[in-house]
């Protein structure tokens, strides 16, 4: 992927971000109950600005739940959490963009899906076209523009919602299991589509199984056992000496349940 | 009744002047009918589709029940309206084309708002998600949807058409079925018939059935192409 569109010096590529960001983002003892199951208990957390953080743990953890609550599609049954900007609105909840595990695209061409972001996202219409280019080379899918997005293959799809996800020029992205399924060569296309993303400026959350990928691109990892934040330490000592035995398990692939 | 067949075979092979008056105002009711029942009847089929509001369930329930609505009553409902002593009275557009046009857009609409918003909350089930995270707004949502339910929606106005073309009752009540003026291909099948006039009105019915094929081969040429059907 080309370098150059890192620092062409657009708007959308300027890492400092304005007073208005969202982040950080502080979740405190927030809880999640749903027809009187609890799936989050007590969860807190902190998203820094510039700090990647994945999100592991077991299949049913609650990982996606606490993107959802992130992005503010949900609202959590008790405790609080705050964006740096106050609460979400609909234009504030532009300012965070989410990659679902299963993206939907529309019934359009890949240029369509991505036409139809930045006019969703009040890109002015002028910075459209060029906009739209960028993208598409950022995906590195130029070539195939005009095929239809819900033909592509799964690793295009992925990166296709990647960029689409750009378009918001967001100051927090959220990937939730973005190479899951995907081939070596795939998903070493999708850490670098996230490293020239956090160099457009974007704060990233990304929930993952995959540890080798954790390790390579996480500054912070939170881990979630059951709905709860068992540790959130930075990513080192969290591979090398995580702190609590059900870590320990999902790290060395003992499912503790 | 062979000699009725090939006089008919023979109109629509001259090109009829008297049966193409009635063939081309047909054609302009009903579409228009349905052009206004689009208007008026996606947007709201959309918004039933994808908004929550009270009195949401007992819409859904009215419009459907309204598809089955008796096209002499739609007829019935637009004469009061039109007639003479009606609050619409003053207009003077009773017996009119455009009274036809107000029939079928009344019988038609209820299709179109039952259909679409089927379709629509089908899609959108599958859309919300995605498009609540980007901020969409409520009528960006109902865009998005009517543009990627298109063709789907493309059938739905041809049912529309479908219903409205071959009704009789409604135009009947409100056009009075006057000749140069009101008279349309069902009205006419109707009367011809009855006058024993077999010719014209079995030359009626061949169009109307050949409109009716055309129509619907369009249609399944159009989900044929690529161009169209890619976008699964
Ligand atoms: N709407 C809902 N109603 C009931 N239960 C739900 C709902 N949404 C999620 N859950 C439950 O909450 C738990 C956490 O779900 P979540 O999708 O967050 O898991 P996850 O950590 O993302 O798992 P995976 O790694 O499999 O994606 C699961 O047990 C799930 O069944
Ligand atoms: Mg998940």
């Amino acid at each position: 992927m080309s370098d150059a569109l890192v620092t062409s010096g657009r708007r959308t590529l300027t890492p400092a971000r304005g007073p208005d960001s969202v982040l950080p983002v502080a979740m405190d003892g927030v809880g999640y109950t749903i027809d009187g199951v609890t799936l989050l208990d007590d969860v807190s957390l902190r998203i820094r600005p510039g700090r990647l953080t994945a999100i592991m743990g077991a299949n049913g953890a609650g990982k996606t739940l606490c993107l959802r609550l992130i992005q503010g599609l949900l609202q959590p049954t008790v405790g609080t959490l705050s964006h740096a900007s106050g609460p979400v609105t609909l234009t504030g909840r532009r300012r965070i963009a989410t990659v679902f595990q299963r993206p939907v695209l529309l019934r359009r061409s890949v240029a369509g899906n991505l036409r139809h972001a930045l006019k969703t996202y009040r890109v002015p219409r002028a910075e459209r076209a060029a906009m739209l280019t960028d993208l598409l080379d950022l995906a590195e899918l130029r070539a195939l523009a005009h095929r239809s997005a819900r033909v592509l293959s799964s690793g295009e799809q992925q990166r296709l919602s990647i960029v689409r996800a750009l378009a918001a020029d967001p100051d927090l992205l959220l990937l939730d299991e973005p190479t899951a399924n995907l081939d070596p060569y795939a998903t070493r296309m999708i850490e670098t589509l996230i490293r020239q993303a956090e160099a457009r400026g974007v704060t990233v959350v990304l929930v993952t199984h995959d540890v080798g990928q954790a390790r390579r691109l996480a500054d912070d990892v939170v881990f979630l056992n059951r709905g709860r934040v068992t540790e959130q330490t930075p990513a080192g000592s969290f591979f090398d000496e995580p702190q609590t035995a059900e870590a320990a398990a999902y790290l060395a692939g003992r499912l503790l349940l | 009744m062979g000699d009725a067949i090939a006089e008919a075979f023979r109109l629509i092979a001259v090109g009829d002047a008297a049966l193409w008056e009635i063939v081309s105002l047909s054609l302009r009711v009903s579409l228009t009918a349905v052009a206004l029942a689009c208007l008026i009847g996606l947007p709201l089929g959309a918004l039933l589709a994808i908004a929550r509001f009270p009195g949401r369930g007992a819409l859904i329930v009215a419009t459907n029940s309204l598809m089955g609505l008796p096209p002499v009553l739609a007829g019935l409902l637009v004469y009061l309206l039109l007639s003479r002593a009606g609050p619409l009275g003053p207009l003077e557009l009773l017996y009119t084309p455009t009274a036809m046009i107000i029939a079928q857009t009344v019988l038609v609409t209820p299709i179109i708002v039952a259909l679409s918003r089927q379709v629509i909350a089908d899609m959108h089930q599958e859309y919300d998600e995605q498009l609540r995270s980007m901020g969409i707004t409520t009528m960006g949502a109902v865009l998005t949807l009517l543009y990627d339910a298109r063709l789907s929606l493309l059938t739905v106005a041809l049912a529309g058409f479908g219903r409205a073309a071959a009704e009789v009752g409604a135009v009947m009540m409100v056009g009075g079925n006057i000749n140069h003026v009101t008279r349309v291909m069902t009205t006419t099948i109707a009367l011809e018939t009855s006058k024993g006039n077999l010719a014209i009105a079995v030359g009626l019915g061949l169009v109307l059935m050949l409109i009716a094929l055309t129509v619907n081969g369009a249609l399944m040429a159009l989900r044929g192409t690529q161009g169209v059907a890619r976008h699964v």
